[in-house]
């Protein structure tokens, strides 16, 4: 028996860009607009997006953070979901906001953004019951859920359930799934040999399963899986998992 | 390698360079913390039952500290009701000269150890060897690394960097008429007969301890080796020491705490051996020790206390399993955070004890995942405690507690957020840097600083030809 056709309930959705996806992953950020809109959402990318203030945040300087955080808190003015294509970015709105805002007179509208902040699949499976339809050639692909994701987000399931909905894409697991893969912002440049150590695990681990892509929530790890990969010579390439989904469901 | 955290410049960016930099190592390392992490996994197959565990043990750590300065007044009272003679130190130094004055006026010669972090932390074994007394490490991970002249690299494996190979070697080597064999049950064998004779030959033996329970004056002791139970009960006296925060209120509170220590740091669901010392040897006793001291070391403790976020690290009931866990110890073992306590609970510890100046870079050798609260049987939040200890290492306020808070600030890098928080506070200024990047940052030379770094190992990031914002824009995402 076909399981009834579910309504989404969400017709209307913020996105936040997130400035790595800004800028270094726009095809990623777009395919996740598309997903949104596809599942009969209506997306607002509001003006004036920056960065959430994350660096700084883990870096000690919290009256920058603030600075950059209260710029961009602004922009959500409407009880709306705010879908980062992020688990890391999604986990600063959620979690970091309102430890940096602590006792300060934006606490409460802070806590209250962070109560509608999702990570985009988390969104299109939590909120969305997102069914996905596979038009792809067959391929084996891994996934690599961020830090941020799974453990703040509690994202790890639900990427996977997106994938397992397409019938051509073989999934094979990470051997180390749950392991950092050594980005860690400001960690990779300030201790880039413990990082690099930490990437070219990760990178190994990505050859060894044989799958063509690696996937990923978050474009940080995708930067440094993706370009230590580059340098280790012929393995897989990566791809953020927006870009991966809207490829396979939908014909260019 | 052989460190003392006294006797060379701090620098962890270089020695986790050389740790990073030896296979043998990183191999060791890497199949111990696998074998740990299985063995803890074992342990806890149902996540809601862990979940009230260490719901459980947080709070009872929390609670105890809530009423810490109380509960060591009870500790005091009970333990003298029981004939244990309780000692103060406030500094290492006072600690060092307290076990050395117990010692001197028993005209004890050697001394036989159980495990203690605390002694690792007093530099014990170098301070009485100072004075001509002999501490023999009984456990026998310290054992081996006593030999070739060590520090651990963990605080349960202590001779964890070590592979059985270089063990039989060490044995052959520094234990006389020792023959060279690789079986570990003859390697076994020969630590035994030499530590045997130590214990019967003792003057006085020495324990850390796991918990001190206030409501009755007892010492626990948790250990698999028998070897606690020999240096607390063979020789005529038993010396004790412990940090501040080991306190807990009673005596059930122990149950649920030993059943967490022993599943998070080697994945059993009890210890061989639990011992609970409740004083000297008593009139028609048998056998114990005629006399029981407990040493109180507080060294920067109390300060950290002070802190009500801060004094969560207090909490630790040192499983180890944070240093388990974590991507960068297991990359780089113990001996490279040249410190006693290694690892993410050694990354909050060490910088609040000897100062967040002087120690900066430890807070910093994280990616800060989350693997080890994950993981941390009493929940101390180690991520915020790393940020925050970042925070204190460069910023200091009114009334902080934090010693040498903002001793490690730096002119440049301060320069270096002041910027990025004015571009990305201004979302104009974003604009223009986002239009500049998508055009020409594909042409920024991979040589530049901090691109470097990246660069070293990686390819170079490319940025889009257009942002996401422009593309959305010009497809007419409302964008308002």
């Amino acid at each position: 028996m076909a399981a009834p056709h579910r309504e989404p309930v969400v017709r209307e959705v913020y996105f936040y860009a997130t400035c790595l996806v800004d800028l270094f992953f726009p095809d990623a950020g777009m395919a996740g607009i598309d997903l949104l809109q596809a599942a009969g959402v209506r997306v607002i990318l509001p003006r004036g997006q920056t960065c959430c203030g994350q660096p700084a945040f883990n870096c000690g300087y919290w009256e920058q953070a603030r600075t950059v955080a209260l710029s961009q808190i602004a922009l959500f003015p409407r009880d709306l979901p705010v879908v980062l294509p992020s688990g890391s970015c999604a986990g600063m709105m959620k979690t970091q906001y309102p430890e940096l805002f602590h006792g300060r007179p934006e606490e409460a509208a802070v806590k209250a953004l962070a109560g509608r902040v999702f990570e985009l699949t988390q969104f299109l499976v939590d909120q969305l019951d997102l069914k996905l339809e596979d038009l792809g050639q067959p391929v084996k692909v891994t996934l690599h859920s961020s830090c941020h994701a799974q453990r703040e987000q509690g994202v790890l399931d639900q990427p996977k359930a997106l994938l397992r909905q397409l019938r051509n894409v073989e999934l094979v697991e990470l051997e180390r799934e749950r392991e950092c893969c050594g980005f860690g912002g400001a960690f990779s440049v300030r201790e880039p040999g413990l990082a690099a150590a930490m990437a070219c695990d990760k990178a190994e681990d990505a050859r060894r399963t044989g799958a063509e892509l690696v996937l990923s929530t978050d474009g940080g790890c995708l930067m440094n899986i993706g370009g230590t990969l580059d340098r280790l010579g012929p393995g897989p390439a990566t791809r953020h998992i927006a870009q991966f989904l809207w490829e396979r469901t939908h014909v260019h | 390698m052989s460190i003392e955290p006294s006797s060379l410049e701090i620098d962890f960016l270089a020695s986790s360079t050389l740790a990073l930099a030896d296979p043998q190592l990183r191999r060791n390392f890497r199949r111990a913390m696998d074998g740990l992490m299985a063995k803890r996994a074992a342990c806890f197959p149902d996540p809601a039952e862990w979940t009230r565990t260490q719901a459980l043990g947080a709070a009872i750590r929390a609670k105890n500290l809530l009423i810490l300065p109380e509960l060591l007044e009870r500790l005091e009272r009970n333990l003298t009701k029981n004939g244990i003679t309780v000692h103060w130190a406030g500094t290492v130094d006072q600690a060092n000269q307290t076990v050395l004055e117990l010692l001197q006026a028993r005209g004890a010669k050697a001394l036989v150890k159980g495990k203690s972090m605390v002694s690792e932390e007093m530099g014990l074994n170098h301070f009485l060897a100072a004075h001509g007394i002999e501490a023999l490490e009984s456990d026998l991970g310290e054992y081996i690394i006593q030999l070739d002249g060590e520090m651990p690299s963990h605080i349960i494996m202590p001779a964890i960097h070590k592979n059985k190979d270089q063990i039989a070697r060490l044995f052959s080597e520094r234990i006389k008429h020792a023959k060279y064999t690789e079986e570990v049950d003859e390697l076994t064998a020969m630590a035994r007969a030499v530590l045997r004779q130590k214990f019967l030959d003792a003057d006085a033996g020495l324990s850390g301890v796991n918990f001190a329970v206030a409501e009755t004056g007892t010492l626990c002791l948790v250990e698999n080796e028998g070897n606690g139970r020999m240096s607390t009960h063979v020789p005529r006296l038993h010396i004790a020491l412990m940090g501040l925060e080991k306190v807990v209120e009673r005596l059930e509170e122990v149950a649920p705490l030993y059943s967490l220590l022993t599943r998070s740091a080697t994945g059993q669901a009890i210890s061989t051996y639990l011992n609970l010392i409740s004083g000297p040897r008593g009139g028609g006793e048998q056998d114990g020790p005629r006399e029981v001291h407990l040493v109180i070391l507080d060294n920067g403790r109390s300060r950290i206390y002070q802190d009500p976020e801060l004094r969560t690290t207090l909490a630790c009931i040192r499983c180890g399993a944070c240093m388990n866990h974590c991507p960068v110890y297991t990359r780089i073992g113990g001996h490279a955070y040249q410190a006693v306590y290694p690892g993410p609970i050694g990354s909050i510890l060490t910088p609040q004890v000897e100062g967040v100046g002087l120690r900066h870079e430890l807070p910093h050798a994280s990616s800060l995942c989350g693997a080890c609260e994950e993981v941390c049987p009493v929940k101390i939040p180690i991520t915020h405690l790393l940020i925050r200890l970042r925070r204190e290492s460069s910023h200091s306020r009114p009334g902080g507690t934090v010693l040498g808070a903002g001793t490690a600030r730096s002119g440049l890098e301060d320069l270096a957020w002041a910027m990025w928080g004015w571009v990305l506070g201004h979302p104009g200024a974003y604009r223009i840097s986002s239009w500049c990047a998508t055009r020409f940052g594909r042409l920024l030379p991979a040589g530049l600083p901090l691109l470097a770094a990246w660069t070293r190992t990686r390819s170079k990031p490319l940025p889009g030809r257009r942002s996401l914002q422009e593309r959305a824009r010009a497809k007419g995402v409302p964008h308002v």
